[in-house]
């Protein structure tokens, strides 16, 4: 590993696992093209499975229902997972901070079945005693998200917000600035990138949880994943494969956007700092 | 530098200051009291109870007849859990599991983390944007990828016939095998992240000194690079290691009738045979189970969170 230009154990090794991740999913693309049902057979190149996926009313609906919950939840677990980060760096004394962090660092590693059983307890219990939620739906899986959703968001732009020059804030106060407006004016321009990450991170999270949204959505609210699931578990589809394809293919394409921006800023700041 | 000529508008100022900072903590913290641990005593309230035939499926705790208060307690559905050997193999099918996983994603993640904290500046974005990609996109289809892989018809069947390694199609699709592969699978990025942000920020004079010294270089790894990020590997195997025993997904399609892992049983507990006071149970002895690597995670996260702040 002393050869930082030569092949190494570990530069083997990343090739290899980067093949490992994405072998499968490339596989995946190819077979969405092929004509015939087996994955052992090649019947020639086709689109036809992209028709049939873009025909079926089911999954249609299903991945409309998926975006809405995904948007609302990513949205509200922003605001939340931010005022959490914020929060547990600033305010270091204040009580309850030990209890705060925990019960948002806690869903990172819980596993999904005891969150969605603890969440579905809560809120059949709730309807007992309130009668709120009267069914379970778009409402409950909305709450789900959001909640297990703001601990990633709290995560990445905690690590933002260590990184905010304190000495700024402090300057805007000293010049009269409320701490509303400083956050507004000075701290948030500085932490935006990890919102917007945090957005996104969240966004894919809530659109590919099948678990939770098993445990706490009711009759009528079937997510994407849903679909996915009992589809799979009769084995291989190929219109799931046109629907991987696509979901790879978006995923990739805001993946590499990303990348670019993040460059493009590199560059500037650099250049900017040159001259 | 601050000029107050009035005293006592500053202490108002600084009361409504702390109660703002009141109300901002209290926000996140009612809404993770009420969603997160709040719940977590309804599940060992409701594992304390017996199913009936009712909406909800199971009795209540406390009653309340004739102006007495009176709590039933039920310690059957852990005694059930214990008795029958089902659930012990479960349990321990799912730590076994979940520790092969654990091991296979750290010896394949571990040296591809190094590649990447050695590799150039500008490459070391790009290629964190390849090992996360995956995990951005479905956790669902990934596995499922799997299933066109392994199966008696896959493509690896298929291809070892057509070398001629094999006569007949190896079982590889619902086997422990597959499961094991699946969950290395899908958690791998979880294992390289924290690794590689913990290996970028080693210092490299450490290293440099230590090659001065006469250090050769596979002792230094040894003696320095490995002991330094030891806090990366623990939250690797905590990411990987946590969720991998609850799994229900990669149980569910890659494995077969003699995978037991405890998310599928809960699962089926809870949807099959509607007995949500076992399901409660099972979650309880779970995160039993799970406390001491949640607290190890949880302490590591709470110091990366509130590092030089």
């Amino acid at each position: 590993m002393v050869n930082a230009r030569g092949i190494s154990f570990s530069k083997v090794m990343l090739v290899l696992g980067l093949l490992f991740l994405y072998l499968p999913m490339f596989v995946l693309i190819v077979y969405s093209f092929n004509a015939s049902r087996l994955v052992s057979v090649w019947a020639g190149f086709s689109t036809h499975w992209y028709s049939a996926l873009f025909q079926d009313q089911q999954i249609l609906s299903a991945v409309w229902m998926s975006l809405k919950i995904a948007f609302y939840s990513a949205s509200m677990a922003m605001c939340l997972g931010t005022l959490c980060a914020f929060v547990i760096t600033r305010f270091k004394r204040m009580r309850g901070r030990t209890l705060l962090s925990g019960m948002i660092t806690a869903p990172l590693v819980m596993p999904e079945v005891i969150t969605g059983l603890s969440l579905l307890l809560l809120f059949v219990q709730l309807a007992e005693l309130t009668g709120w939620p009267a069914d379970r739906g778009m409402v409950t899986i909305w709450i789900a998200h959001t909640t297990f959703c703001s601990a990633y968001v709290a995560v990445v732009v905690s690590a933002r917000l260590q990184e905010v020059d304190r000495s700024i804030e402090e300057a805007a106060m000293d010049l009269g600035c409320t701490p509303l407006k400083t956050f507004f004016v000075v701290t948030l321009p500085v932490i935006a990138p990890a919102l917007v990450s945090g957005w996104l991170l969240a966004f894919t999270l809530s659109l590919d949880d099948l678990v939770i949204a098993s445990f706490v959505s009711g009759p009528g609210s079937t997510t994407l994943p849903m679909v996915v699931f009992s589809s799979v578990r009769m084995g291989v589809s190929p219109k799931i494969n046109a629907l991987a394809t696509l979901i790879i293919l978006t995923v990739s394409l805001v993946a590499f956007i990303a990348w670019y921006v993040m460059r493009r800023n590199e560059k500037r700041r650099r250049s900017g700092r040159l001259s | 530098m601050n000029e107050n000529p009035t005293p006592a508008p500053l202490t108002a100022r600084v009361r409504t200051l702390l109660f703002h900072r009141r109300v901002l903590f209290g926000i996140p913290f009612a809404w993770l009291l009420l969603f997160f641990l709040l719940p977590f005593a309804l599940i060992l309230k409701i594992s304390l109870t017996s199913a009936v035939m009712a909406i909800p499926p199971y009795e209540p705790v406390f009653r309340l007849a004739e102006n007495t208060l009176s709590v039933v307690v039920n310690f059957g559905n852990y005694l059930f859990l214990l008795s029958d050997s089902l659930y012990v193999a479960a349990y321990w099918g799912s730590v076994k599991t979940a520790l092969i996983s654990t091991i296979a994603c750290l010896l394949i993640g571990y040296p591809m983390a190094y590649a990447m904290a050695r590799a150039p500046k500008h490459w070391q974005l790009v290629l964190l944007l390849l090992v996360m990609l995956p995990s951005w996109t479905s956790f669902l289809i990934r596995v499922y990828a799997w299933m066109g892989i392994l199966g008696n018809q896959g493509l690896l069947n298929s291809f070892l016939l057509w070398l001629g390694l094999i006569d007949e199609p190896l079982k590889m699709l619902n086997t422990n095998f597959a499961v094991i592969l699946g969950i290395t699978y899908a958690y791998l990025p979880f294992m390289v992240l924290p690794i590689f942000t913990n290996l970028v920020k080693l210092d490299l004079r450490l290293l440099e000194a230590a090659s001065d010294l006469g250090c050769r270089s596979i002792t230094t790894f040894w003696a320095i690079t490995l002991p330094l990020s030891k806090a990366g590997i623990l939250a690797g195997c905590m990411l990987v290691f946590i969720p991998a025993v609850g799994e229900f997904v990669i149980p569910e399609l890659l494995g077969g009738p003699d995978t037991l892992m405890i998310g599928k049983v809960l699962w089926e507990e809870f949807f099959n045979n509607r007995d949500w006071p076992v399901a409660s149970a099972l979650a309880i002895v779970m995160l039993a189970l799970l406390l001491v690597p949640i607290v190890l995670f949880h302490r590591f996260q709470s110091r990366e969170m509130s590092k030089n702040g």
